[in-house]
């Protein structure tokens, strides 16, 4: 028998998944176990294995992700790092950009840099922006810097030197002389973390490389062996931030590829569904405890970005965390989750998150202490969760302690009644997700009108009703194990690895070789890091970004697989303008074209999802509770009763007409008034408007 | 409609104007909007009245978009206002204070009935004339000058006035770009818009306006009794272009609002440093704004409790045809003016003078040999000093205030033009002591590559004047420029920096608050060993 684990260690919960032969899947939810991640996920997958009947001997493969690197960045727990940098930027990662993310707040507090100024040390060395030296690298500074290094104690060095993206000998250099001074102290070379022009992005993505790199290095030895000593001898793979899997090794290396890698998993989830139902555009809506994601989906594939920020300290404002430059399925992330608590500010506007409950003390209706009211206290309010149904082990709701918390944070100041005010925070919540819905596609250039809605995590399910509607969407997917997405997703994700890397030419004087030598370094860095995982079969993928001179934001224009010859100006062109098009719907005539950034990803290939067969549904399925539950509808502005379904028990071809709540025991999902939910082949939920 | 209705649909009219703002960051080509987000975009009802601003990094667009659409209605006539009409101007009286500020407004039919505009601001490259910098005399050598007109007649573009823009600028391709860049992004507002509009079900703004200015008119009269009514006096001493400036304020806050008078304040230059008023107006309301309420979004209520008046002749009221293509740099200074003035009455809440306007590097790279020609290139680098110490907080580092432009990357800047910039690092023991400490200026060094030389066309304040300390905080360092072989550098003015030579430039530090004596040890013993202070 071959089975496969995935498990996702989240902030709150250890997600395990595992997935026999014959395709069944079997998942526990267990509690994160912070000191030590690893022995939450070994009690999970005990328990999980030991309710499969599988042998952990059976296991062909363990894949995981984790926001342990995440944390350590944004608890700062990393390892004591050192940045040595080109003469006259020792301050780069301390400026930032020169600008205040918030313009309107005179208390505005910067984010403090990873590694502080008394850490970091300067080396004379200096390239152009060809990668020609300009003034040579000084291998006597160099050798004090390291005697420095040495007496300071430092665990971790980080080196980012000036357009070493164009040539990274003096980065090389450092490393060398570094090791050869000092074996035990690890060391991150941007030119190989993260080759991207932009030194302040770069430099960062070094820093925060070197940062966790000892800490998560030895947490995965640490996991691998712990695996195998209960028997678990299978390979253990990670999957990184770009959705992929990528080996212990490489993880170890690059660990800052693991940041955000849980929610990539999800992403992957959907875009798997998305393959199964047919769908070549969906939003993928992923809400959980502290926040919401929500990504793009197109011909079955996350959309990817080649940059990103860790740690928002402020209402997740653009600016407010530290960027991190390395390829991403791109997603937006704002503070809308379960545990986000609302609050009224100075115009009367009922406002909600950043600031979440978290678990501890979790919303007021969990009675462990909470006293804010939370959008979990609102949806208790409103009837769409309820102490009977509600999953989660060890908590008993009181609706009381919900209705309490609203009333004070909410209804009192607004002169309003607590149903008023549960409505407002539902209303605000769904408003915010469908605003940062609406953005994040303006930011893509897509229109949302035809996306389909795919919606898991605890949260997802329960608002996703609402969401359809004030997107304009006509079909919303609630798969199966929609509670533990993202575990699941990492089952479906391929071996993939993409090499990024900034070079300079443009439509004007197209650098033919130059262009090609590049493409054919990153599909060999790209290519090395596949192989370490996969002996399967390989798709390579040829990016560059591009934009007019003269603009400062590049579209990514994919390139075919055939070299480039005397044509490739005028093909390129002719790409960008399509894709420029596409994006502002007016190309611009004559004017010369850039390429800046080029990247390529190798991917295994993946067998294609069975296809799901969509069914109308036929038989109404029968209330599973007898007396329904009195709730609030959004469309309709009122309450009504709704009949209570218990998901475990709908049949295939069931279909359960809103409005009603589907229950199960990791999340539930609603079913407005105007909606109907037909019961797929695969056990989907299937939303559609009612025909009335 | 029910209260959270209100909300919900305030909030989306605000998320349309961020989408409006995105679009054209996305399309623009002039560097200072999309790198540094000069720029404005809103929504207006059918009389002119802001309804919903995107947030952007400039105040100076606060208030002087929101004043523009009204002068559209006016010179163009509600009779000739059609369905598929775009207009333009870049009058700086009626527009956004210089040349270099285009502003584009759309109107919104539903059905055959006029709703409202959008409108949008954004810094083009260039408009011609002498080319950007302070040294004509008369607006006329500027540059062109764009009356409010059709830029597109209902879905018909205006080919008479894209030729006479493209005939009197130097990079006509991205000026006409970035006014379709300009229009494209109204249009996306208004398809928003009425898509909003048929979703709520409404037939035009007016009930959400109502709404929103009932509710924000409130919150800002709320917000002003922060400040005791009476009346409030400073003066500042900035460098000018060529002679020491005072700016003087006279802030009167009664319970309808606050106004700032600037009688007391110089005369106007001979160069285009002059402000034209509503610039002023912009930098006063951005202040107060900032200190007193600083959740409120900005729209035609919020703004309105702040007004201003100025004599004529002085350089904060600059009257055509005066110069004003630099306006930002004495225009800047406007907002730590008029806080000063506050912090009489909210001494718990005003930051100490920061270094205010920006160092903008922006130079011509030109062949340094006659025998060996190469194409002229043009390099802008914005560059911020420290900002003022807060009451309970340091200032900031090297960060922008009042305005809210990012820099470029060094590496970017190198990418395109022949420049090396050797050095670019925080400037130590240049934040003024105080309880809490000024945050400090940078020390930049740059020079030509590649066989090319600058011409530099200097524009740096606060060299003889100091950002000033408050509540016994010491001031600030103030900034110094000068050649690398110790050649001394005008602060000001037409130079040239030699093919083998180095401009170095020591950004001023913001004020300290407070008595140095009073420092947390903890604090003073961190800026020691960080090397904040030596």
């Amino acid at each position: 028998m071959n089975a496969r684990i995935g498990a996702d260690v989240g902030g709150t919960f250890t997600d395990i998944v595992i997935e026999r032969a014959d395709a069944s899947l079997h998942s526990t939810k267990v509690l994160t176990t912070h000191d030590a991640p690893e022995r939450g996920i070994l009690d999970g997958i005990s328990q999980v294995a030991a309710e499969a009947g599988v042998d952990l001997s059976e296991v062909k493969q363990v894949i995981h992700g984790t926001t342990l690197a995440t944390n350590a960045l944004i608890e700062r727990r990393g390892a004591r790092t050192a940045l040595v940098t080109t003469a006259g930027f020792r301050d780069v990662i301390e400026t930032r950009t020169e600008s205040r993310f918030e313009q309107y707040d005179i208390d505005i507090v910067l984010p403090t840099p990873l590694i502080e100024r008394k850490d970091r040390f300067t080396v004379t060395e200096r390239l152009n922006a060809r990668g020609e030296t300009l003034v040579p690298f000084d291998e006597a500074e160099a050798q004090s810097v390291i005697a420095t290094i040495a007496a300071g104690g430092y665990e971790s060095v980080a080196v980012g030197f000036l357009h070493s993206y164009r040539n990274p000998v003096n980065e090389e250099r450092f490393r060398t002389m570094l090791r050869a001074e000092l074996a035990d102290v690890a060391v991150s070379i941007s030119s190989e973390v993260s080759p991207q022009m932009r030194e302040y992005e770069r430099f960062n993505t070094v820093c925060a490389n070197a940062y966790v790199q000892p800490l998560m290095a030895s947490y995965l030895v640490r996991l691998r062996d712990e695996l195998a000593e209960r028997g678990a001898t299978a390979p253990l793979y990670l999957i990184h931030s770009g959705g992929g899997l990528m080996s212990v090794e490489s993880a170890a290396a690059f660990p800052v590829r693991l940041v955000e890698s849980g929610p990539a998993g999800g992403a992957i989830f959907a875009a798997d569904l998305a393959h199964r139902y047919g769908r070549d555009r969906v939003l993928s809506y992923d809400m959980g405890g502290t926040t919401a994601k929500i990504s793009l989906i197109e011909d079955f594939t996350p959309q990817t970005a080649k940059t990103f920020e860790v740690d928002r300290s402020a209402r997740f404002k653009k600016g407010s965390g530290m960027p991190i430059s390395i390829p991403v399925i791109d997603m937006i992330e704002i503070g809308a989750g379960g545990g986000s608590i609302a609050s009224v500010d100075s115009l009367g506007q009922i406002r909600i998150g950043p600031r979440s409950a978290g678990s501890e003390p979790g919303p007021a209706a969990y009675d462990l202490g909470g006293t804010e009211a939370t959008v979990t206290d609102a949806n208790i309010v409103l009837g769409r969760l309820h102490p009977d149904t509600f999953g989660a082990p060890g908590i008993q709701l009181s609706p009381e302690r919900a209705d309490d918390a609203i009333h004070t944070a909410i209804a009192v100041p607004l002169a309003m009644d607590t149903h008023a005010g549960a409505i407002g925070i539902a209303e605000v919540v769904d408003e915010n997700m469908a605003n940062a819905a609406r953005v994040h596609a303006v930011e893509n250039g897509r229109d949302l009108a035809g996306y389909t809605l795919i919606a898991f995590g605890g949260g997802g399910p329960l608002h996703a009703s609402r969401l359809l509607d004030k997107l304009g969407l006509d079909e919303l997917i609630v798969p199966p194990d929609a509670g533990v997405g993202s575990a699941v997703g990492f089952l479906r994700a391929p071996f993939a690895y993409e090499a990024v890397r900034s070079f300079y030419t443009t439509t004007e004087e197209f650098d033919v070789d130059g262009a090609n030598t590049v493409l054919d370094e990153l599909a060999a860095e790209a290519m090395a890091f596949v192989r370490e995982g996969t002996d399967a079969e390989l798709v390579v993928e040829r990016q560059v970004a591009m934009r007019y001179k003269g603009q400062g934001w590049e579209i990514p224009v994919r390139l075919s697989d055939a070299p480039f010859d005397g044509m490739a100006a005028e093909l390129l062109a002719a790409e960008f303008t399509k894709a420029y098009q596409g994006f502002f719907g007016r190309a611009i005539d004559d004017l010369t074209i850039e390429a800046v950034s080029w990247s390529v990803r190798v991917a295994s290939v993946t067998t294609p999802p069975v296809p799901v067969e969509l069914q109308d549904g036929r038989e109404p399925a029968p209330a599973t509770r007898r007396d329904g539950r009195h709730v609030y509808d959004s469309v309709i502005d009122d309450w009504i009763t709704a009949t209570v379904v218990d998901r475990s028990e709908l049949a295939e071809l069931a279909v359960v007409s809103g409005p009603a709540i589907i229950v199960e025991s990791q999340t539930t999902t609603i079913i407005g008034v105007h909606h109907v939910a037909a019961i797929q082949p695969d056990g989907s939920l299937r939303v559609t408007r009612r025909a009335s | 409609m029910s209260e959270v209705h209100n909300q919900v649909m305030w909030n989306r009219l605000i998320s349309i104007v961020e989408e409006q703002a995105l679009t054209l960051v996305r399309t623009a080509f002039s560097t200072s909007v999309r790198e540094a987000g000069d720029l404005s975009a809103g929504v207006f009802d059918r009389d002119g009245r802001m309804v919903a601003q995107a947030v952007t990094g400039t105040p100076g667009h606060v208030n002087t978009m929101a004043a523009a659409v009204p002068h559209f209605i006016n010179d163009i006539g509600p009779e000739r206002i059609h369905p598929g009409d775009v207009y333009v101007t870049n009058d700086p009286w009626k527009g956004t204070g210089h040349l270099h500020d285009i502003t584009v407004a759309t109107p919104v039919f539903r059905g055959e009935e006029l709703i409202g505009f959008f409108a949008s601001t954004a810094h083009v490259v260039d408009v011609g004339g002498s080319g950007y910098g302070p040294d004509a005399r008369e607006v006329y050598e500027e540059g062109l000058r764009i009356p409010i007109l059709k830029w597109v007649e209902r879905g018909e573009l205006n080919q008479d006035l894209v030729t006479i823009v493209r005939q009197n600028v130097r990079e006509a391709d991205q000026v006409v770009g970035d006014i379709h860049g300009l229009a494209a992004s109204n249009e996306t507002g208004r398809r928003r818009l009425l898509a909003m509009l048929e979703e709520f079900d409404l037939s035009g703004l007016d009930y959400l306006s109502v709404f929103v200015f009932e509710r924000t008119e409130r919150a800002t009269l709320d917000a002003l009794t922060n400040v005791p009514n009476g009346v409030y006096r400073n003066d500042m001493q900035v460098d000018g272009y060529d002679a020491t400036l005072t700016l003087a304020v006279t802030i009167t806050v009664t319970d309808e609002g606050m106004h700032a008078d600037f009688t007391g304040t110089s005369p106007t230059s001979a160069f285009g440093v002059n402000v034209p008023l509503t610039y002023a107006q912009a930098y006063f309301t951005y202040g107060m704004l900032v200190a007193l309420a600083p959740e409120l979004p900005n729209n035609f209520a919020s703004l309105a409790p702040f007004t201003v008046s100025a004599p004529p002749g002085v350089i904060l009221n600059a009257e055509h045809p005066d110069p004003v293509a630099v306006r930002h740099v004495i225009g800047h200074f406007v907002t730590d003016l008029c806080l000063g003035a506050i912090a009489q009455a909210r001494p718990d809440r005003i930051p100490a003078e920061g270094a205010g306007a920006l160092w903008n590097f922006q130079a011509s790279a030109r062949s340094a040999s006659a025998d060996d020609p190469k194409p002229p290139v043009e390099l802008l680098m914005f560059n911020s000093g420290g900002t003022g110490a807060r009451p309970r907080l340091d200032g900031l580092t090297a960060t922008a205030f009042p305005s809210g432009v990012r820099t470029m990357s060094a590496e970017a800047t190198e990418q395109v033009g022949p420049i090396i910039i050797w050095r670019k690092e925080i400037r130590p023991d240049s934040g003024g002591l105080g309880r809490q400490r000024g945050g400090l200026g940078q020390v930049i060094e740059v020079g030509p590559t590649d066989g090319y030389l600058f011409e530099f066309s200097a524009m740096f304040d606060r060299v003889e004047n100091p950002a000033r300390g408050r509540a016994g905080g010491e001031d600030g360092a103030a900034g110094a420029v000068y050649l690398d072989d110790g050649t001394p550098f005008a602060s000001k003015g037409k130079q040239t920096v030699a093919a083998d030579r180095r401009l170095i430039m020591e950004l001023p530090g913001g004020g300290g608050f407070g008595d140095p004596a009073e420092r947390d040890p903890d604090a003073d013993a961190n800026d020691r060993t960080q090397g904040y202070i030596t």
